[in-house]
């Protein structure tokens, strides 16, 4: 049994329920992308820079590209879903904002899949050529 | 209604006809930015699947993004990426309390369009040397 009423465990909760905290989330998931961002540039810049496939495999079996990158997306991905769900619930309504709140989570997380089964894949025929 | 004299008053801003300040504008770029830059995340997501993968998947995406519409898709997600960092960290200030006065925002604002300009080329130049 919890000791408070109805009233203060509404209070700061707000519309969403939830307070603060998908705003909270956003700060700092904004911050650890911000530090990201010139050593993701840097990293897919050398990568683009590379001429054959085999020295772009090589290069992301090191572990800085493949740490950057695969923490860059995640992150970058998780970010823009839960940033797109504000646009969402600003511009649609109904049934529109629940499938706009679907197709963007499943786009966001299969881009995430895509890129860590990716870079999964080169450490493992890395390791498999070792 | 007939001719009501209504005076030497302002007419009330009306949404359709009120000039946006260039802080909403730049706050409105900023979310159009953040969707705009995942073009670019995707094209190199799927350039590093078609690495993983190789054979014709790899031919085709290494074709598109080295492509002269890879390029512009990826210096156009690169300017959306330098654009939201810096109006990201403007609204870290704004979080705080700090530079919401007019024109403060309306600098700063400025700061974020010719920021974002000048560490695109920055980059560019960078991924070409």
């Amino acid at each position: 049994m919890r000791y408070v009423t109805p009233r203060k465990a509404a209070v700061g909760l707000g519309a969403s329920h939830t307070g603060t905290e998908h705003h909270w989330w956003m700060t700092v998931s904004s911050a650890a992308l911000a530090l990201l961002t010139p050593s993701f540039l840097m990293v897919m810049g050398t990568a683009l820079q590379l001429p054959e496939r085999a020295d772009i495999l090589l290069y992301f079996t090191r572990p800085y590209p493949a740490i950057v990158v695969a923490i860059f997306m995640t992150l970058g991905m998780m970010h823009f879903i839960k940033g797109s769900r504000i646009m969402i619930d600003d511009y649609l309504e109904h049934t529109a904002r629940k499938v706009a709140i679907i197709g963007f989570s499943i786009f966001g997380w299969a881009v995430i899949a895509f890129t860590l089964f990716a870079l999964a894949r080169i450490q493992l025929a890395f390791a498999q050529a070792i | 209604m007939a001719d009501v004299n209504r005076g030497n008053r302002p007419l009330s801003p009306h949404l359709q006809v009120y000039q946006l300040p260039l802080a909403a504008i730049t706050s409105i770029v900023n979310r159009a930015a953040g969707q705009a830059m995942v073009a670019g995340l995707l094209l190199l997501a799927f350039w590093l699947l078609g690495a993983a993968a190789g054979g014709g998947l790899w031919d085709w995406a290494d074709w598109l993004t080295r492509s002269w519409f890879g390029f512009l898709v990826l210096l156009g997600s690169c300017w959306a990426l330098w654009y939201h960092f810096l109006a990201g960290i403007r609204h870290f200030f704004y979080d705080a309390g700090e530079g919401l006065e007019i024109e403060t925002a309306r600098m700063t604002s400025i700061a974020i369009i010719a920021g974002s300009v000048i560490l695109t080329l920055l980059s560019l130049i960078i991924y070409w040397i």
